[in-house]
């Protein structure tokens, strides 16, 4: 029980003055994914079931690694802020914020192992 | 963790199937919403029949054929009967809508009719709206200038005025708001469509000053951000006004500043 105006349940802590740079980030890294899927598609879908030493051999040019090490980087960085908009949607409280540090650490994660491995192959 | 199922208390039980009209041949079956703060009871779905030969064309005259012929506890809010004070919003055969505006003829079978979404109830239809109207107040809705007063009016071009067109019409009945999961789920964060309608309708007002204030008020991940583009808004509104547009437009200007 609290004796809180309606206005001030309204406004709560007021604006937290941020969110824009999400949203254009979020935005920058769709339009870069509609450009980067298509290429990853093709560059990587020929090497699916190929021997091992043509799959090392392809991915030593740079191009396919590239893309590819660009695809895996910029899909995990727009999964991070989709999955945090997503867990502030649905989760409230601590639960919140842990999901969101877990998830965070999750992309980073996931990001870093990719990239490594793309790097393994290209080097 | 949001709450998908409702809670025990407010869970529907069947309720009361009153009388059919003796002598009426044309009839329709209203299942309506009741609920009675005083009685401790779990809301209930009353049964009604309403002679068609008799009753006006919109769902609205329907509830006041039920109220003065038939129950005179239904309970709910009306006024204008013409679409134009929102007083009758309510979940009308699955869609949020003014029941003076949505004619009979526009629903199949039987009419089931609930109060709005996903808002606390006063009684039966009547949603409780304080937490809504106090969200609109917070977003400054008049207009704010620091230039002195002109000797005559703040004069407006032809050309600015038409950008009010498809705000300016929004009778803050509730049912776009409360169509919106993001308004379900953080609606005591987000602002939800109707305000944010009605914010871009004083951001773009080329007679208002207070542009910059307004978009910083806006520039939180739960008051504008919570929007992601449902549309359910845009869907049900009952005067065809597109909040989800405005939302996007205000979006569109927070990037414009600063990108």
């Amino acid at each position: 029980m609290a004796f809180l105006t309606d206005r001030k349940r309204a406004v709560g802590m007021g604006s937290a003055k941020t969110g824009t740079e999400h949203f254009w980030a979020m935005k920058v890294s769709a339009v870069a994914l509609l450009l980067l899927i298509p290429m990853f598609v093709f560059t990587f879908g020929p090497m699916l079931g190929k021997p091992y030493a043509e799959v090392i051999a392809y991915f030593a040019r740079p191009f396919p690694a590239i893309i590819a090490a660009l695809t895996i980087g910029v899909t995990m960085m727009h999964f991070k802020m989709g999955v945090q908009t997503l867990i502030e949607d649905y989760v409230h409280g601590t639960a919140q914020k842990v999901s969101i540090v877990l998830m965070i650490c999750l992309s980073y994660a996931a990001a870093a192992t990719g990239i490594f491995a793309i790097a393994r192959l290209a080097l | 963790m949001v709450q998908l199922t409702l809670p025990k208390n407010s869970r529907m039980t069947r309720g009361k199937t009153w009388p059919k009209p003796e002598g009426a041949t044309n009839l329709r079956k209203f299942s309506i919403y009741r609920w009675n703060p005083d009685d401790g009871k779990n809301p209930q779905l009353d049964s009604y029949w309403v002679d068609m030969d008799t009753c006006g064309p919109m769902i609205l005259d329907a509830l006041i054929k039920i109220k003065n012929e038939i129950d005179p506890t239904l309970t709910f809010r009306r006024s204008c009967r013409e679409g134009i004070c929102g007083s009758c919003a309510m979940n009308i055969d699955g869609i949020n809508t003014l029941a003076c505006i949505y004619g009979m003829d526009e629903v199949k079978g039987d009419v089931k009719i609930y109060p709005l979404p996903h808002m606390p109830v006063v009684k039966d239809l009547i949603p409780d709206l304080t937490h809504f109207y106090a969200q609109h107040a917070s977003i400054m809705p008049w207009l704010e200038t620091k230039t002195n007063r002109p000797a005559k009016e703040w004069k407006q071009s032809i050309e600015d005025r038409a950008k009010l067109d498809g705000l300016y019409e929004c009778v803050m009945c509730a049912c776009c708001s409360t169509s919106c999961p993001s308004y379900w789920w953080n609606g005591d964060r987000y602002l939800g469509p109707a305000a944010l309608l009605h914010a871009y309708r004083w951001i773009i007002d080329s007679r208002d000053e207070a542009t910059g204030e307004r978009l910083d008020d806006l520039e939180d991940p739960f008051k504008l951000y919570r929007c992601h583009t449902i549309m359910n808004c845009a869907k049900t509104c009952p005067k065809g006004l597109n909040p989800a547009e405005a939302i996007a437009n205000i979006k569109k200007t927070m990037v414009e500043r600063r990108v």
